[in-house]
């Protein structure tokens, strides 16, 4: 049985002071039942997740005690794709016929304060300065950017890019567009990456309503169908944050394991994508993922860059609503954010940020720590 | 030399006159790990004995801590007293790549492949005023 996404909700990303991040997962999960013109008593199960807000399944309190299945989902930054893999699979194993999928976060302001216990390292990595995934993804851009003759510029291209379509994008975080010079002369964070080129946490909530392909008119007129979701951990040799050493030879990561078996399962090609969304934690991060995904060659994203190729009006668009950069990471609801994002552009209902030529297959990649990768394929 | 002791016991040896880092290799696949380990990464099994991992190599990339860090940041510095500090990853001989502080601090001091070497420096007093120590990589040129 295929599966479709029939119904999309979001709550605002950036920040609510006056709702917590439950309340957030709950608006959203009210604006994706409305979308499908359903209600909460007719969801047959739940899967959901937040990092710091706590259990998704409180948000039956607030939505009703309907004895629904619900099962938490903690899987970092993959939380939302792996719980989207999880409803992807009970309806494809015609287990269940609709259900919901939730995400959503409140975090601290500032960076993330991971303990090196929790990554089981010893207290000296954090104590001498080690542990901060900033420095990390500092030292991944620079090792590629020496690798692969990408420039200084083509890392401003990127952020400048972000903020442009965030500031098209109504639910987005950051919706004012940067000049170059503002992205150029940002304080530096970590070598080569400045301030405006990472995201930050943030807060929102994203859900979708999916349901079997077979049923999905009663629900929406214009169903996207998911035509497979995969999730990787890492390989032995991938250079992943928080690594006091690094084996000699650097392996494939977890970006290009997902993105080569989503390929495979989904009977389509990277030219065959008419519109992505790469995780981009950091400008690099893009740059990186759209060679790791198979988009184009490594070092050719110089290329792509200043000839456009990944802006809203070029032949691949990369996240079209700002991506991460422009809407914040609230860990949770992120990647299900990038499927909502998707899921409207094959609607064509992206207004101001709404790709040319009528896109038919789209394509999300979410990556977190410790090494771990989601892919995406939907079609209209 | 008394009065220093190691942030952490097992890093690198010490006291030594010529420090080096000390990790494990796998009896079985031949990998190596830093810090030392007790099961291979690479193979799965537990058959590990320590490694002499050296004190030079290369740097294989890098990036600068710009500001001062929460914690579990520890040091006796103050956001005042603090000196940014260079984070890099130093390939040794035996291939395995290193992450380290680096005591260079600024963009136009690093370089990926210059040659690195081994120091050990103090990181903190601890509560009966010794110093603990740690290890970072510099410039093999600018020790000399
Ligand atoms: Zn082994």
């Amino acid at each position: 049985m295929d599966v479709a996404i029939v119904g999309l909700g979001m709550h605002p990303f950036g920040r609510t002071p006056t709702m917590s991040g439950l309340e957030q997962g709950a608006a959203a999960a009210r604006s994706a039942l409305a979308d499908a013109g359903t209600d909460f008593k007719r969801m047959e199960f739940a899967f959901g997740g937040s990092q710091d807000s706590g259990n998704a399944d409180s948000l039956v309190n607030l939505l009703g005690l309907t004895g629904l299945q619900f099962t938490n989902v903690a899987n970092g930054c993959a939380t939302g794709g792996s719980s989207l893999n999880a409803a992807y699979s009970a309806i494809k194993s015609g287990q269940y016929d609709v259900g919901l999928v939730v995400g959503f976060d409140k975090h601290d302001r500032g960076a993330f304060n991971p303990k090196p216990a929790d990554w089981g390292l010893d207290d000296w990595y954090g104590e001498t300065g080690l542990m901060l995934t900033t420095q990390y993804f500092g030292m991944k851009i620079q090792r590629y950017m020496h690798d692969h003759g990408i420039s200084r510029e083509t890392l401003i291209r990127v952020a400048e890019k972000a903020f442009r379509n965030g500031s098209l994008t109504p639910t987005a975080w950051r919706q004012t567009a940067l000049s170059w010079e503002e992205i150029e002369n940002a304080p530096m964070v970590s070598e080569p990456l400045n301030k405006y080129m990472f995201c930050s946490p943030a807060e929102g909530g994203c859900a979708l309503i999916v349901c079997r392909a077979d049923i999905a008119q009663e629900f929406h007129p214009r169903p996207v169908y998911l035509k497979t979701a995969v999730v990787r951990s890492r390989n032995y040799g991938s250079f992943e944050v928080f690594s006091p050493s690094q084996p000699p030879e650097v392996a494939n990561s977890p970006t290009v394991t997902a993105s080569q078996a989503a390929f495979e399962l989904a009977g389509v090609g990277p030219e065959d994508i008419d519109v992505a969304q790469l995780q981009d934690t950091e400008v690099g991060a893009e740059i990186m993922h759209m060679a790791e995904n198979g988009f184009c060659e490594h070092g050719e994203q110089e290329k792509w860059l200043a000839e456009g190729v990944t802006e809203l009006t070029g032949r691949l668009p990369v996240n079209t609503d700002g991506g991460c950069l422009a809407n914040g990471e609230p860990v949770g609801a992120s990647g299900l954010r990038q499927v909502h994002e998707i899921c409207v552009q094959l609607r064509g209902d992206g207004g101001a940020r709404q790709v040319a030529g009528e896109p038919k297959v789209g394509y999300t990649h979410v990556y977190g720590a410790p090494g771990i990768s989601g892919v995406n394929i939907l079609a209209r | 030399m008394s009065s220093e002791k190691p942030l952490h016991e097992g890093l690198f040896s010490w006291p030594s006159a010529s420090p080096t880092l000390l990790g494990s290799r796998c009896m079985d696949c031949g990998e190596h790990a830093f810090p030392s380990q007790d099961s291979c990464r690479a193979c799965s099994r537990q058959n590990m004995a320590p490694a002499d991992l050296g004190s030079e190599g290369t740097l294989w990339t890098w990036t600068i801590q710009s500001f001062m860090p929460k914690t579990p940041y520890h040091t006796d510095e103050t956001p005042e007293t603090f000196a940014p500090y260079g984070v890099g990853y130093v390939e040794l001989a035996s291939g395995l790549k290193v992450e380290s502080r680096l005591r260079e601090n600024t963009p136009d001091k690093l370089q990926i492949g210059m040659p690195m070497k081994l120091e050990i420096i103090p990181m903190r007093k601890d509560d009966n005023g010794a110093d603990l120590v740690t290890f970072q990589f510099c410039s093999a040129e600018e020790l000399g």
